[in-house]
Protein backbone atom coordinates (compact mmCIF):
# COMPACT_ATOMS: atom_id res chain seq x y z
CA UNK A 1 0.00 0.00 0.00
CA UNK A 2 2.68 2.63 0.98
CA UNK A 3 4.98 1.55 -2.06
CA UNK A 4 2.01 1.71 -4.39
CA UNK A 5 1.77 5.31 -2.92
CA UNK A 6 5.20 6.07 -3.26
CA UNK A 7 5.46 5.09 -6.80
CA UNK A 8 2.26 7.06 -7.64
CA UNK A 9 4.13 10.01 -6.34
CA UNK A 10 6.90 8.82 -7.98
CA UNK A 11 5.25 9.40 -11.46
CA UNK A 12 3.24 12.39 -10.75
CA UNK A 13 6.98 14.13 -10.07
CA UNK A 14 8.39 12.73 -13.66
CA UNK A 15 5.44 13.93 -15.00
CA UNK A 16 5.49 17.55 -13.48
CA UNK A 17 9.09 17.45 -13.71
CA UNK A 18 8.60 16.63 -18.16
CA UNK A 19 7.40 20.04 -18.79
CA UNK A 20 10.26 21.68 -19.47
CA UNK A 21 8.79 23.25 -22.36
CA UNK A 22 5.79 26.02 -21.33
CA UNK A 23 2.40 24.68 -23.54
CA UNK A 24 1.33 27.08 -26.10
CA UNK A 25 -0.80 24.63 -28.13
CA UNK A 26 -4.13 25.42 -26.87
CA UNK A 27 -7.46 26.67 -29.17
CA UNK A 28 -7.47 29.83 -27.81
CA UNK A 29 -3.72 30.37 -28.20
CA UNK A 30 -3.98 29.29 -31.74
CA UNK A 31 -6.23 31.35 -32.41
CA UNK A 32 -5.32 34.76 -30.97
CA UNK A 33 -1.76 33.51 -33.30
CA UNK A 34 -3.12 33.49 -36.43
CA UNK A 35 -5.00 36.35 -36.05
CA UNK A 36 -2.28 38.53 -34.69
CA UNK A 37 0.08 36.59 -38.36
CA UNK A 38 -2.63 37.71 -40.81
CA UNK A 39 -2.57 40.99 -38.99
CA UNK A 40 0.66 42.32 -39.48
CA UNK A 41 0.51 42.30 -43.14
CA UNK A 42 -1.21 45.53 -42.33
CA UNK A 43 0.48 46.76 -39.43
CA UNK A 44 4.19 46.39 -40.53
CA UNK A 45 4.75 49.20 -42.87
CA UNK A 46 3.28 51.54 -39.94
CA UNK A 47 6.51 50.02 -37.73
CA UNK A 48 8.88 51.08 -40.18
CA UNK A 49 7.64 54.77 -41.00
CA UNK A 50 8.04 55.02 -37.12
CA UNK A 51 3.33 55.66 -36.93
CA UNK A 52 3.76 52.58 -34.52
CA UNK A 53 6.25 51.60 -31.65
CA UNK A 54 6.92 48.48 -29.60
CA UNK A 55 6.57 49.78 -25.97
CA UNK A 56 7.58 48.20 -23.08
CA UNK A 57 4.54 47.11 -21.68
CA UNK A 58 4.59 44.35 -24.79
CA UNK A 59 1.72 46.19 -26.55
CA UNK A 60 1.63 48.13 -29.92
CA UNK A 61 1.61 52.34 -29.78
CA UNK A 62 0.54 54.72 -31.84
CA UNK A 63 3.61 57.14 -31.40
CA UNK A 64 2.95 59.13 -34.14
CA UNK A 65 -0.67 58.75 -36.35
CA UNK A 66 0.79 61.81 -38.66
CA UNK A 67 2.79 59.63 -40.18
CA UNK A 68 0.01 57.31 -40.90
CA UNK A 69 -1.65 58.66 -44.89
CA UNK A 70 -5.46 59.91 -42.82
CA UNK A 71 -6.99 57.49 -45.58
CA UNK A 72 -5.99 55.12 -43.65
CA UNK A 73 -5.70 56.30 -39.62
CA UNK A 74 -8.78 54.95 -38.90
CA UNK A 75 -8.10 51.24 -39.87
CA UNK A 76 -4.74 51.42 -38.81
CA UNK A 77 -5.65 52.67 -35.03
CA UNK A 78 -8.76 50.32 -34.78
CA UNK A 79 -5.92 47.16 -35.98
CA UNK A 80 -3.91 48.68 -33.05
CA UNK A 81 -6.55 48.12 -30.66
CA UNK A 82 -7.36 44.76 -31.83
CA UNK A 83 -3.58 43.70 -31.96
CA UNK A 84 -3.01 44.49 -28.02
CA UNK A 85 -6.45 42.98 -27.36
CA UNK A 86 -5.15 40.06 -28.71
CA UNK A 87 -1.73 40.42 -27.17
CA UNK A 88 -3.53 40.93 -23.65
CA UNK A 89 -5.36 37.76 -24.79
CA UNK A 90 -2.31 35.52 -25.35
CA UNK A 91 -0.29 36.60 -22.63
CA UNK A 92 -3.51 35.44 -20.06
CA UNK A 93 -4.37 32.08 -22.46
CA UNK A 94 -0.47 31.19 -21.88
CA UNK A 95 -0.48 31.72 -18.20
CA UNK A 96 -3.55 29.56 -18.05
CA UNK A 97 -2.80 26.95 -20.15
CA UNK A 98 0.63 26.74 -17.43
CA UNK A 99 -1.94 26.41 -14.62
CA UNK A 100 -0.20 29.41 -13.77
CA UNK A 101 -2.60 32.36 -14.42
CA UNK A 102 -0.70 34.63 -11.66
CA UNK A 103 2.15 33.94 -14.30
CA UNK A 104 0.22 36.16 -16.65
CA UNK A 105 2.38 39.79 -15.42
CA UNK A 106 5.97 37.84 -16.26
CA UNK A 107 4.52 36.13 -19.64
CA UNK A 108 4.04 40.07 -20.71
CA UNK A 109 7.59 40.78 -19.57
CA UNK A 110 9.57 38.09 -21.08
CA UNK A 111 7.43 39.10 -24.48
CA UNK A 112 7.75 43.08 -24.58
CA UNK A 113 11.44 42.41 -24.09
CA UNK A 114 11.80 40.04 -26.79
CA UNK A 115 8.96 41.95 -29.25
CA UNK A 116 11.93 44.70 -28.89
CA UNK A 117 14.81 41.93 -29.44
CA UNK A 118 13.19 41.12 -32.59
CA UNK A 119 12.51 44.21 -34.24
CA UNK A 120 13.65 45.42 -37.48
CA UNK A 121 16.41 47.86 -37.84
CA UNK A 122 14.18 51.43 -38.36
CA UNK A 123 11.01 50.31 -36.27
CA UNK A 124 10.90 52.15 -33.16
CA UNK A 125 10.91 50.70 -29.53
CA UNK A 126 10.33 52.00 -26.14
CA UNK A 127 13.42 51.58 -23.58
CA UNK A 128 13.15 51.00 -20.73
CA UNK A 129 13.05 54.82 -19.45
CA UNK A 130 10.23 55.08 -21.47
CA UNK A 131 11.60 56.77 -24.35
CA UNK A 132 11.60 56.03 -28.22
CA UNK A 133 14.73 55.02 -29.92
CA UNK A 134 14.86 53.75 -33.33
CA UNK A 135 17.08 50.57 -33.38
CA UNK B 1 11.76 -5.64 7.69
CA UNK B 2 13.63 -5.35 4.57
CA UNK B 3 10.78 -4.69 2.44
CA UNK B 4 9.66 -1.38 4.62
CA UNK B 5 12.83 0.02 4.49
CA UNK B 6 12.76 0.17 0.85
CA UNK B 7 9.39 1.45 0.63
CA UNK B 8 10.44 4.38 3.06
CA UNK B 9 13.53 4.95 1.10
CA UNK B 10 11.36 5.13 -2.27
CA UNK B 11 8.57 7.04 0.06
CA UNK B 12 11.88 9.73 1.04
CA UNK B 13 12.72 9.88 -2.55
CA UNK B 14 9.64 10.35 -4.02
CA UNK B 15 9.18 12.93 -1.45
CA UNK B 16 12.38 15.00 -2.41
CA UNK B 17 11.44 14.64 -6.33
CA UNK B 18 8.68 16.15 -5.70
CA UNK B 19 9.99 18.85 -3.68
CA UNK B 20 12.25 19.78 -6.49
CA UNK B 21 9.67 19.87 -8.41
CA UNK B 22 7.34 21.85 -6.87
CA UNK B 23 10.24 24.68 -6.91
CA UNK B 24 10.52 24.46 -10.01
CA UNK B 25 6.75 25.09 -10.79
CA UNK B 26 6.03 27.47 -8.25
CA UNK B 27 8.79 29.77 -9.84
CA UNK B 28 8.44 31.67 -12.81
CA UNK B 29 10.25 29.68 -15.98
CA UNK B 30 11.65 32.14 -17.42
CA UNK B 31 13.93 30.35 -20.26
CA UNK B 32 10.80 28.32 -21.04
CA UNK B 33 8.61 31.25 -21.43
CA UNK B 34 11.52 33.27 -23.56
CA UNK B 35 11.83 29.86 -25.83
CA UNK B 36 7.75 30.43 -26.27
CA UNK B 37 7.95 33.66 -27.12
CA UNK B 38 10.57 33.51 -29.80
CA UNK B 39 8.56 30.54 -31.35
CA UNK B 40 4.95 32.87 -30.99
CA UNK B 41 7.09 35.88 -32.01
CA UNK B 42 8.12 33.89 -35.76
CA UNK B 43 5.38 32.76 -36.34
CA UNK B 44 3.41 36.14 -35.89
CA UNK B 45 6.21 38.03 -37.52
CA UNK B 46 6.64 35.54 -40.13
CA UNK B 47 10.60 35.54 -39.23
CA UNK B 48 13.09 33.06 -40.90
CA UNK B 49 15.34 31.20 -38.94
CA UNK B 50 18.67 32.76 -39.21
CA UNK B 51 20.40 29.55 -40.73
CA UNK B 52 22.05 30.45 -43.93
CA UNK B 53 23.76 33.53 -43.30
CA UNK B 54 25.39 33.68 -47.13
CA UNK B 55 22.05 33.40 -48.66
CA UNK B 56 21.64 35.64 -51.93
CA UNK B 57 19.48 38.50 -51.65
CA UNK B 58 16.23 37.80 -53.27
CA UNK B 59 16.26 39.16 -56.88
CA UNK B 60 12.30 40.09 -56.47
CA UNK B 61 11.77 43.15 -53.66
CA UNK B 62 8.13 43.03 -52.74
CA UNK B 63 8.38 46.66 -51.65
Amino acid sequence: MRSAFAFLLLAFSALVMAQGNLEVNTPAISQVKSAMTSRHAQLAPHYASGALGLARDATVQVRDANAIPLAQRGAVQSAVAAENSDRATLYREIAKANGNPAWEADIRATFAQRWIDKAQPGWWVQNAQGAWVKK
Amino acid sequence: MKHSHVSALAAMSAASLLSACVTINIYFPAAAAEKAADKIIDEVWQLQKKAEPAAPPASKETK
